[in-house]
């Protein structure tokens, strides 16, 4: 959070030296000085997200550009007492590597650099069962449309790393793999992207969507109650959706549209005309046919109760195009709410039953993570949990 | 022996969240000698020898010597590698590790460390292992390592002529 309002110091201050160059160049009033550089002063970006705080970072976090989702599997064996020292090592790691500083035995500390890196975890139930306690999530229902496939689901343990930088994410994900491979084994790994560090505005995915333009925003109303536990944790599903490209490259532009609810260039409402427009389900067209399909990916995604809303933050994959060219590729769909069931577990009943989008995406991986709160100095994620 | 480790942790964690340098002085931990340990880790082992590092930093403004090691674990030697011949050795360290005025001497793999001659159980990944040092003054510092697996540190050992 604190990051957030760095984030806003820093766009003031840029805005004020932005002012300041100005006066500068007109008192000089010579034409040299407007080919001058600019001052060297301008703002360091945000390069560092805190790891301490009552919340994990990576949540609420602005999404860095680079994403690894790592599900882990436990090894037989590995109880509480395990679970503890496992989570003391890795915590640690991520306390260290996310404010740019080597990890304890790094043995390549020049890697540890500052690029927003993030690592969050997520307990499966399998890590409850392990430790003997009950489980506050479980694996999503059944869905008509899931084609799920054992390689991308499940997990006791999830790690997501995110950063602005890839080298800095590879060796971050070396790094706690290095410690985390005596207590568990690696059961999935899926690499995401966003568009490049500092782009701003909604992300597009592989579609040509713009996605996410519903998204709660932090300190607006509700915003944390759909977000957070009373313990300051949160719950992540994650589903990994194939793009159908081929099949979406076979229909026209306003096929396309009519499935969204919203145009594909903009990413207004069909209602609309512009991105942010509150999209007018009652609206008829001259037929009297509603302009807003009423099965169309808007229409059945739109949650009106703000506690009721879900934080997306997707990343895209690509891992093709296969030998004969068909693309492999989709979104890595990463939902985060206070509560699965009665908040994300509806949305994703209505999409399946109804969705016009659903012809060309199928989810082929799902799981389901109970992400504890974040840490102070000197503690660990999971502590409260794990801890004597 | 957990509220050491914890207390010695938090200060390092607290000192990253402050947002403080990369290399950021760590504070005295209030020993008579001036010094204190910061990061310091083991190396996981099933069976057999393993050791301690960490950073030894001198807040004092006269030179410190650790003159030995000791904890529960077992037997501690201080060490040093050198190159014997083309080959990396490690032996007893002559005098023990001196950390000058001010100064900051590092223990990794490779060169100086505290070694673990014949721990009596197992090294798991996440234990804390427990070091008292001894300084010439006659002055101790307690502080607890956190075991890592970590592959390298795999210098032979050549006990010193009064060990052999």
């Amino acid at each position: 959070m604190s990051g957030g309002i760095s984030r806003r110091g820093a766009l003031s201050r840029a805005v004020l030296l932005g002012g300041a160059a100005g006066l500068t160049a007109g008192a000089g009033g010579t034409a040299l000085a407007l080919y001058r550089k600019p001052p060297a002063e301008t703002p360091a970006p945000v390069t560092v997200e805190p790891f301490h705080g009552p919340h994990q970072a990576g949540v609420a976090t602005p999404p860095q550009a680079h994403a690894l989702l790592l599900a882990l599997d436990l090894r037989e064996g590995v109880d509480r007492d395990a679970l503890a020292r496992m989570m003391r090592l890795l915590s640690d790691d991520a306390a260290r590597l996310t404010q740019a500083r080597p990890a304890l035995a790094d043995t390549e500390p020049e890697l540890a650099t500052a690029a927003r890196l993030t690592v969050t975890f997520g307990f499966g139930p399998g890590l409850y069962r392990a430790a003997r306690l009950d489980a506050p999530v479980a694996p999503l229902p059944a869905f008509a449309i899931d084609r799920l496939e054992a390689r991308w689901s499940g997990g006791d343990l999830l790690l997501q790393l995110c950063a602005d930088d890839a080298l800095l994410l590879a060796h971050a994900q070396r790094m706690l793999v290095k410690d985390a491979r005596a207590f568990a084994t690696v059961r999935w790994t899926q690499r995401g992207f966003r568009r490049a560090p500092g782009t701003s505005g909604t992300q597009r995915n592989v579609l040509g969507q713009l996605d996410g333009t519903g998204n709660p925003v932090p300190g607006a109303p509700g915003f944390d109650t759909a977000l957070w536990r009373p313990d300051g944790g949160t719950t992540l599903v994650v589903r990994r959706i194939r793009a159908e490209l081929d099949a979406w490259d076979a229909v026209d532009r306003p096929v396309k549209e009519m499935a969204v609810g919203r145009r594909l260039d903009t990413g207004a409402p069909l209602t609309g005309t512009n991105e942010f427009d509150t999209p007018d389900f009652d609206k008829r067209d001259g037929l009297g046919l509603p302009v807003i399909h009423p099965d169309s990916h808007v229409r059945l995604a739109t949650i009106g109760d703000p506690a009721r809303k879900i934080l997306r933050r997707p990343y895209n994959y690509d891992d093709g195009p296969r030998p004969d060219g068909s693309p492999d590729t989709g979104l890595i769909f990463a939902s985060y709410q206070a509560d699965v069931e009665r908040q994300f577990t509806p949305i994703q009943k209505a999409l399946a039953e109804r969705d016009l989008l659903n012809k060309w995406i199928t989810p082929i991986g799902s799981a389901v993570f109970a992400v504890p709160p974040g840490c102070e100095p000197g503690g660990w994620i999971g502590r409260g949990l794990l801890g004597q | 022996m957990r509220l050491r480790v914890l207390a010695i942790l938090g200060l390092t964690l607290l000192l990253a969240a402050c947002g403080a340098k990369k290399d950021p002085a760590p504070q005295p931990e209030g020993t008579p000698a001036g010094l204190s340990v910061t990061d310091p880790w083991a190396k996981a082992a099933d069976q057999g020898m393993s050791a301690v590092f960490g950073a030894l930093v001198n807040h004092s403004t006269k030179d410190i010597t650790v003159v030995k090691a000791e904890g529960p674990i077992g037997p501690m030697e201080l060490h040093e590698v050198v190159d014997q011949n083309g080959d990396m050795v490690m032996r007893p360290k002559e005098g023990g590790f001196v950390i000058p005025a001010g100064a900051t001497v590092r223990l990794e793999p490779g060169h100086d460390h505290i070694m673990l001659m014949a721990p009596a159980k197992p090294l798991k990944p996440g234990d804390e292992v427990a070091v008292t040092l001894t300084f010439a003054d006659g002055g101790t510092m307690a502080f607890t390592a956190i075991v890592k697996d970590f592959a390298g540190g795999g210098e032979s050992y050549m006990p010193g002529m009064d060990h052999s």
